[in-house]
């Protein structure tokens, strides 16, 4: 079985966002990247699925500059065997879709596997992209993925529930909570990384479809209004008479 | 050149969050001096889709395959990939939810369409520009995306506005055909298992949502969560380490990794207020933070708060409550 997975590589989840004085960039001095938190989902679903079907392979995807090493080889430690960067700047969720698709069209990969969407632009969009683009499902968002020969049974979540999805290779899946526990890499698994193949190859000509214009801040709370906990109930008056929301 | 609205269904009803795509796509259409039509997936029934005319659409497609009941990807793309060509739709407005994001993303591909999820007002269209203001960022930030292609393709976030109701206003209800076979129901579901909602509310779609975190101890105590719920009409959800040891199901788990709502009240109960967790709760309307430590972050994102016990503030404001209905 070969399993492709995808990754992104984000601002750590307790980062500041700020911008650029233009408001056209995100700000990344001092900001600490790592592995988009959906894709560690993905990454060690399809580890624990190489290890339970001996002679399969995990190969990790990523669309990005060389700043992105630091984060695939981590995601080597932690038990991928190779690695491919597409040498581009991610420009909008089409955009990285057809990067993986390119790469993914002539690489026979049996089950592609991402995250469900990126921290960031919280596009939710790139894995339906993908499995349109290559003409095969995408089941989106899982919860479970568990391989039978080229037989894969999924669970969905949909909102109140969930559907259980059968499908044959080959699929895209975006996974989500509580697919496995994410794995961390150990010693062991960092000194082998530095010497697993990372290819990087250009990327495909084609335009994106979307331009970010700027990026704004939401607007500063006023501050919180405390109510005397021995008077608890005057905060159910202020929900209906002053906010509104009751 | 028309505005394509596709509204979810399920049980009959068309959903809240589908209501607000509808009253979206009517205002936009009125922006551009057009017409909105809806289609219809899930189980629906005729009376139902025509009250869509409460929110401003004229016409609501329906193709009564029964095997579009449940969702399945691609059957779902090429009906509205369908529809959207026969009504010659520029724009496709949708839910930002899981089924709108799964053939959203597939659509754009279909229809070579600009897409844009998570968009939280009308686009602005001055100057032959179409720019949509989407969250960004776990809700830490907001984005203006210009929307190049031709055709556009837009994710409601739910909750984002209000869904109109214009009392007496009815919508066409037309028989539609995609020509659907059964290669496109290859990825249907096999099973569909829905799960126990307390109260019955939705916690994706809800207004009001009360929750609570490892400073309510125990399962055992989830009958305050509940009660001040049901007194409101809330739905119930949770932090991650309260899911993560099982006292309540993964669907409850909201924050980064969990689901992201934004609902217009948001009752944090026994939550410390990591950044995680407000990245799935922080673009609700109001936060109300009850936590008996004073330095809890929470209190710095909330409206209101109040320091105190959650055992002893809990039981007072379901009383409240029930003493106002
Ligand atoms: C990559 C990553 C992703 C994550 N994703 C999520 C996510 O999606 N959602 C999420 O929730 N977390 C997430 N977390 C975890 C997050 O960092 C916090 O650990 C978690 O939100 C804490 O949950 P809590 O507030 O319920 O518990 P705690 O941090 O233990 O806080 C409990 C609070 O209850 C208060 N309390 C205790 N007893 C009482 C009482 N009797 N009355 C009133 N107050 C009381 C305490 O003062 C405290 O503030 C993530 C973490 C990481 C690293």
């Amino acid at each position: 079985m070969k399993f492709l997975v995808c990754i992104s590589n984000v601002p750590d989840t307790t980062t500041k966002i700020t911008f650029t004085p233009d408001n056209k960039e995100f700000n990344k001095a001092g900001v600490q990247f790592v592995i988009n938190p959906w894709d560690e989902y993905a990454l060690t679903r399809a580890i624990e699925l190489k290890e339970a079907n001996p002679g399969s392979t995990v190969t990790v995807l990523n669309v990005g500059e060389a700043d992105t090493e630091p984060n695939i080889r981590k995601a080597l430690a932690i038990g991928a065997d190779d690695a491919i960067r597409v040498n581009a700047a991610p420009k909008d969720a089409f955009f990285v879709a057809e990067q993986i698709a390119a790469v993914a069209k002539d690489g026979g990969y049996d089950v592609m596997l991402m995250g469900k969407e990126s921290i960031d632009y919280n596009g939710f969009q790139v894995h339906g992209m993908v499995g349109e683009l290559l003409g095969i499902p995408t089941i989106a968002p899982a919860m479970k993925l568990d391989m039978s020969g080229n037989t894969a049974t999924l669970e969905r979540e949909i909102e109140g529930g969930k559907e259980i999805v059968q499908v044959t290779t080959p699929f895209v899946v975006s996974c989500q909570q509580p697919m496995c526990e994410p794995r961390i890499p150990n010693m062991r698994g960092i000194m082998t990384a530095r010497t697993k193949p990372l290819k990087v190859v250009p990327p495909t000509a084609d335009a994106p479809r979307t331009q970010v214009q700027a990026y704004a801040l939401p607007p500063k709370k006023q501050g919180v209004k405390l109510i005397d906990a021995e008077n608890a109930g005057e905060l159910i008056k202020l929900l209906r008479n002053e906010a509104k929301v009751i | 050149m028309s505005v394509l609205v596709v509204v979810e269904c399920d049980k009959g009803e068309v959903k809240k969050s589908s209501l607000e795509v509808a009253t979206y796509g009517a205002q936009l259409a009125a922006q551009l001096g057009t017409t909105a039509t809806a289609i219809a997936v899930g189980e629906a029934t005729e009376a139902n889709l025509a009250q869509l005319g409460e929110q401003g659409i004229a016409k609501v497609l329906y193709d009564k395959e029964p095997r579009l009941k449940d969702f399945v990807n691609n059957a779902y793309t090429k009906l509205i990939a369908t529809a959207a060509q026969q009504e010659d739709a520029k724009v496709i407005v949708l839910a930002n939810s899981n089924i709108g994001a799964a053939v959203g993303s597939r659509l754009s591909v279909r229809l070579q369409a600009s897409l844009a999820t998570n968009v939280v007002e009308l686009p602005h269209t001055e100057g032959g520009q179409f720019v949509v203001k989407r969250g960004a960022f776990s809700g830490k930030a907001f984005s203006d995306v210009v929307l190049s292609g031709e055709r556009k393709i837009i994710a409601v976030k739910k909750n984002s506005l209000e869904a109109k109701h214009e009392a007496g206003q009815t919508a066409t209800v037309a028989d539609f055909s995609a020509q659907l076979t059964d290669a496109d129901f290859a990825d249907a579901p096999k099973q569909v298992v829905m799960q126990d909602q307390a109260g019955g509310v939705l916690l994706p779609e809800a207004a009001l949502v009360v929750s609570g975190g490892r400073g309510m101890k125990g399962p055992e105590n989830w009958n305050l969560i509940e009660d001040l719920a049901k007194a409101l009409g809330a739905a119930t959800a949770c932090s991650k380490p309260v899911s993560d040891v099982d006292w309540r199901p993964h669907h409850e788990h909201v924050g980064q990794t969990g689901i992201t709502v934004s609902p217009n009240l948001y009752i944090a109960c026994g939550i410390s207020g990591a950044i995680q967790h407000l990245a799935g709760v922080n673009s609700s309307k109001v936060i109300v933070v009850i936590n008996k430590d004073p330095e809890a972050p929470f209190f710095k994102a909330a409206d209101y708060g109040i320091v105190g016990d959650v055992f002893e503030v809990l039981p007072k404001l379901t009383a409240a409550v029930k003493a106002l209905n």
